[in-house]
């Protein structure tokens, strides 16, 4: 196991490094000034040649590139053009904002889908499978930023039931927790449907089913932990997307989150900011998706010995 | 009725005709638009802002006056376009670059597949806001930035296939008589990718036009007066408490969209793979 995680952090390290350069170039890349585009069309020359000073813009490439790679390993990814504030402090401020609904939205998501997957595959070929996965395919077809303002519509608009926005106590969890978990649940469930009519075909479900064991016991007991294995990969690789921040649902309920700092440091044109978040993001997504292989190769021995 | 809701060949026929019939009608809408919207996408009409239904004006009228439907019906050309063309440009290059992996093998594949990962550790439609953002809002840096993230999926899908397929008799046949590499790619490899790339092509369209939509949504897609439905929806979300159905008809339009083509890739997958069963 040990062998198998140095290997997966190695073959990682140049994948992170790639993510760094590319954050970077994308910057470089603005067709025109940085500096020009984040001061607006009438900034003195003074005030841009400051800010091109500021943000190190005036250096050859190479030496800001590697001022750069040397602010990411250090977490001084610079700060804000207009709050002025640290990009790794606003960034650390929003993440328990984002973890929050990330853990809420996957909850739902899996209590959802498992049953409404099992439950598929066990009716396999019925209306009750037909309808579940219609439901489901309802689900992957309905974005976020349909079904978040159609719920705000009837939820917090006409039923007045729960808050449209913002983060004040539990219950402004409900809204965006269920525009996410209900997009995961439709992917998962069809998963676990699948899945699971594979592991109902192998001969120790036959096996089970000889012995006498009842067909709830074949399902739950015997089939559904052989299944469950796919399906804890994509929970983890959905999880980590969450944790990353939701851009869109984080900005249709004002969520306080990592997404809706990008999005508004992107609007204002705050590069320093935005490139923090960026980064971020696409990072801890890298890190997450190594602790699932992680997590995966413990629980199943074939993938560390592949 | 009972037979069609129960059997796996009713149902998925069932599905293949609501997917093509759905995609269809959008298809001809958007081609069609200025001969069946009642009115000019642009025409404001401020007295009447806000208006609901009525003669007219079937799906009311939005902030400016201007018709909902008419609106709807010319978003379906900038949604559909930009899946299209997104998907064509992804589908070419991801097709080339994941033949040339998976057949040259080696260093050519390790480095090819290592910059599809670093393509694929940005999560959903983060790339394309970060490319959008540089670039600026535009229809062709829409196209762009979707494609920019769009192409690794089918690169993927190529080098995993074609690493099948050059061990197989006819691409070692074309070897032996002395083919070259692009040509045995582009001759003997790519037309038999054909029908993986159809299927993850049509789940690509969908999904392009949710990015495209989502783009907008945020301000960085299409720009004010162009008709599209993620600016739509973002514009009736200020309005929902008074004007609802600014809101409701183009997040319907989108996910009708989306439901179509999906409802179409899931019959191709079951049609040219008889293996998959419906895999999600």
């Amino acid at each position: 196991m040990r062998a198998y995680i140095i290997r997966r952090l190695i073959t990682t390290i140049p994948v992170a490094l790639g993510v760094v350069t590319l954050v970077f170039f994308i910057i470089h890349l603005t067709p025109g000034d940085p500096a020009q585009i984040m001061l607006g069309e009438t900034a003195a020359a003074a005030d841009i040649s400051q800010l091109r000073a500021n943000l190190g813009l005036d250096k050859p490439i190479p030496v800001q590139y590697l001022s750069f790679i040397k602010g990411v390993l250090t977490f001084d990814l610079g700060a804000s053009i207009y709050t002025r504030k640290s990009v790794a402090e606003s960034i650390f401020e929003v993440y328990p904002a984002t973890i929050s609904l990330a853990l809420c939205s996957m909850a739902l998501a899996i209590t959802l889908a498992i049953p409404l997957g099992a439950l598929a595959a066990y009716r396999k070929d019925t209306a009750i499978d037909r309808g579940a996965m219609l439901a489901s395919l309802l689900g992957v077809s309905t974005p976020t930023f349909c079904a978040g303002p159609l719920l705000i519509l009837v939820f917090a608009a006409n039923l007045g039931w729960l808050p449209a926005s913002g983060r004040e106590g539990l219950a402004s969890l409900a809204l965006p927790s269920i525009t996410l978990g209900m997009a995961m649940a439709a992917i998962l469930s069809r998963l676990t449907r699948s899945t699971l009519i594979e592991a109902l075909g192998e001969d120790y479900i036959t096996a089970a089913r000889a012995r006498g064991a009842s067909g709830f016991t074949v399902l739950f007991k015997h089939a559904l932990s052989n299944a469950l294995l796919p399906v804890v990969t994509v929970a983890g690789l959905q999880l980590g997307g969450l944790l990353a921040g939701t851009v869109i649902t984080e900005t249709i309920f004002a969520w306080p989150g990592l997404g809706r700092l990008t999005v508004e440091a992107i609007n204002a044109r705050d590069y320093p900011l935005a490139q923090g978040c960026v980064l971020t993001i696409s990072l801890s997504y890298l890190l997450v998706n190594i602790l699932v292989d992680m997590l995966y190769a413990a629980i199943d021995p074939r993938i560390r010995y592949q | 009725m009972k037979r069609i809701l129960t059997t796996r060949n009713g149902a998925a026929g069932l599905t293949l005709a609501l997917g093509a019939a759905v995609t269809l009608t959008f298809i001809m809408a958007a081609i069609f638009a200025p001969w069946i919207a009642p009115c000019s996408p642009f025409e404001q009409d401020l007295y009447n802002g806000l208006a609901g239904p009525g003669p007219g004006h079937w799906l009311g009228q939005d902030r400016l006056g201007r018709d909902i439907l008419s609106r709807i019906i010319y978003g379906s050309r900038i949604s559909l376009t930009v899946g299209f063309v997104t998907v064509g440009i992804s589908v070419t290059v991801g097709a080339l670059v994941g033949t040339t992996a998976g057949y040259l093998g080696g260093k050519v594949d390790e480095v090819i597949m290592r910059v599809c990962d670093i393509f694929l550790a940005f999560p959903g439609i983060l790339l394309a806001i970060a490319v959008m953002a540089v670039l600026g809002p535009s229809f062709t840096n829409v196209v762009v930035a979707l494609s920019i993230m769009g192409w690794t999926g089918f690169a993927r899908l190529a080098r995993g296939q074609t690493l099948s397929l050059r061990e197989r008799e006819f691409v070692t046949a074309a070897v032996a008589m002395g083919a070259p590499p692009a040509r045995i790619i582009l001759r003997h490899i790519i037309p038999n990718l054909a029908a993986p790339l159809t299927v993850e092509a049509t789940f690509a369209v969908a999904a392009a036009v949710v990015g495209e939509a989502g783009l907008s949504f945020l301000g960085l897609g299409a720009q004010p007066p162009t008709p599209s439905w993620g600016a739509m929806l973002a514009e009736g979300r200020q309005f929902i408490l008074v004007a609802p159905s600014l809101t409701v008809w183009p997040g319907l339009a989108i996910m009708l969209t989306v439901l179509g083509i999906n409802f179409l890739g899931d019959s191709l997958r079951d049609r040219l793979d008889p293996k998959s069963d419906r895999k999600p």
